[in-house]
């Protein structure tokens, strides 16, 4: 099975981006593909690389770059979306003169496109959410 | 030629409360252009996304309703509204936009978008596409 | 084509659980995760809701996070893990999520 995974909501203020974690992981585990995980709304936040949550907890985002790594997942957070958040790249950065970028490993900023095209390319959509 | 899918994007949230009522239409409006076969439903308090006259000055955020009248030039015709849901909320088909599509098969004659349907054709509705999208 | 339902929010905190109810057709499932596993207490009120859902299934890690042992779930709900949350959606034509 092919999958795209939607997550719609930021790390520890829903259970969505864990949910959404351990599904992604165990359809891998399953040897299923995973097409694209792609961040939306506050699920932008998930890509930020400047937390620093209790050692005694999860990581989130580390936790997803991790997985992005280990299974070379493409973990696309949507532009439009992190422009409103402040969710940047090198090349957002550039365009929208911030000083600054934060985006976490193995995410990439890029439009909604790519969540459509995911749907069409997929055999299924699971969206994560509130 | 790659299948063509009935994509259902569901909308069951009002608007300005939170953004989603807003981001779900961005989508909208990008995926139009990849030539899926398209169709919206409004239930819960979704239905409210569509109603005239609103005013949000007050609360300084962009009044993005505009943008559902302009639904039709991207060749979306299909937007379903749950009966029950805006008859739960005191509202009519008189209390929402009035949404057309211009079908250019019959010389551009002027059709409305908006089907009322009752929770039961919605199911049977949504039960019939391909994939849906939730916010 | 048949569905599979996420609830993912407490049927006491809000309305998603009944409205999927009124969309489950024969031959779908229903799947509780998060706080929407609250559903699956036996002795809750929305535990009636469920037995005209069909088939319904609540999930395991989030049933215990929630201290919601298999004995205080509701008759007829089976519980699964997350390898059993992605066997239902592969089970199932599509799936929509019940924000």
């Amino acid at each position: 099975m092919k999958l795209t995974i939607q997550v719609n909501e930021g790390p520890y203020q829903h259970q969505a981006s864990d949910s959404a974690y351990f599904f992604t992981k165990a359809a891998l585990e399953k040897g299923h593909e995973i097409f694209r995980v792609f961040f939306y709304h506050d699920g932008v936040n998930n890509g930020t690389r400047l937390t620093t949550p209790p050692q005694d907890d999860r990581n989130v985002v580390k936790r997803w770059s991790e997985l992005a790594e280990q299974h070379n997942l493409d973990l696309v957070v949507c532009v439009a979306a992190a422009q409103r958040r402040g969710i940047v790249d090198e090349g957002e950065a550039k365009r929208n003169g911030k000083d600054a970028t934060n985006i976490a490993p193995g995410f990439r900023i890029s439009g909604l496109g790519q969540l459509v095209e995911g749907a069409i390319q997929s055999d299924r959509l699971v969206v994560f959410g509130d | 030629m790659s299948e063509i899918k009935k994509f259902m994007y569901v909308n069951r949230k009002a608007p300005y409360g939170t953004i989603y009522a807003w981001e779900s239409l961005e989508v909208v409006l990008i995926g139009a252009a990849f030539e899926q076969d398209v169709s919206l439903a409004f239930m819960d308090d979704g239905v409210f996304q569509l109603t005239k006259d609103q005013d949000t000055k007050g609360i300084g955020m962009k009044n993005f309703s505009p943008t559902y009248s302009a639904l039709g030039d991207y060749e979306i015709t299909k937007i379903y509204v749950e009966k029950e849901s805006l008859e739960e909320r005191g509202l009519s088909l008189d209390d929402l936009q009035h949404l057309t599509w211009e079908d250019e098969d019959e010389d551009y004659a002027e059709k409305d978008s908006i089907q009322l349907v009752s929770r039961a054709e919605m199911a049977d509705i949504l039960a019939g596409q391909d994939v849906l999208f939730n916010f | 084509m048949s569905i599979l339902h996420v609830v993912n929010k407490s049927p006491y905190e809000r309305n998603s659980l009944d409205t999927c109810a009124a969309y489950v057709k024969s031959g779908d499932a229903v799947l509780l995760i998060e706080d929407g596993v609250y559903a699956a207490i036996k002795a809750g009120a929305a535990a009636g809701k469920l037995s005209g859902l069909g088939e319904v299934f609540a999930l395991g890690p989030d049933l215990a996070a929630r201290s919601i042992g298999e004995d205080k779930v509701a008759d007829g709900v089976k519980v699964v893990d997350y390898a059993g949350f992605v066997d239902l959606v592969e089970a199932k034509d599509k799936v929509q999520s019940w924000l």
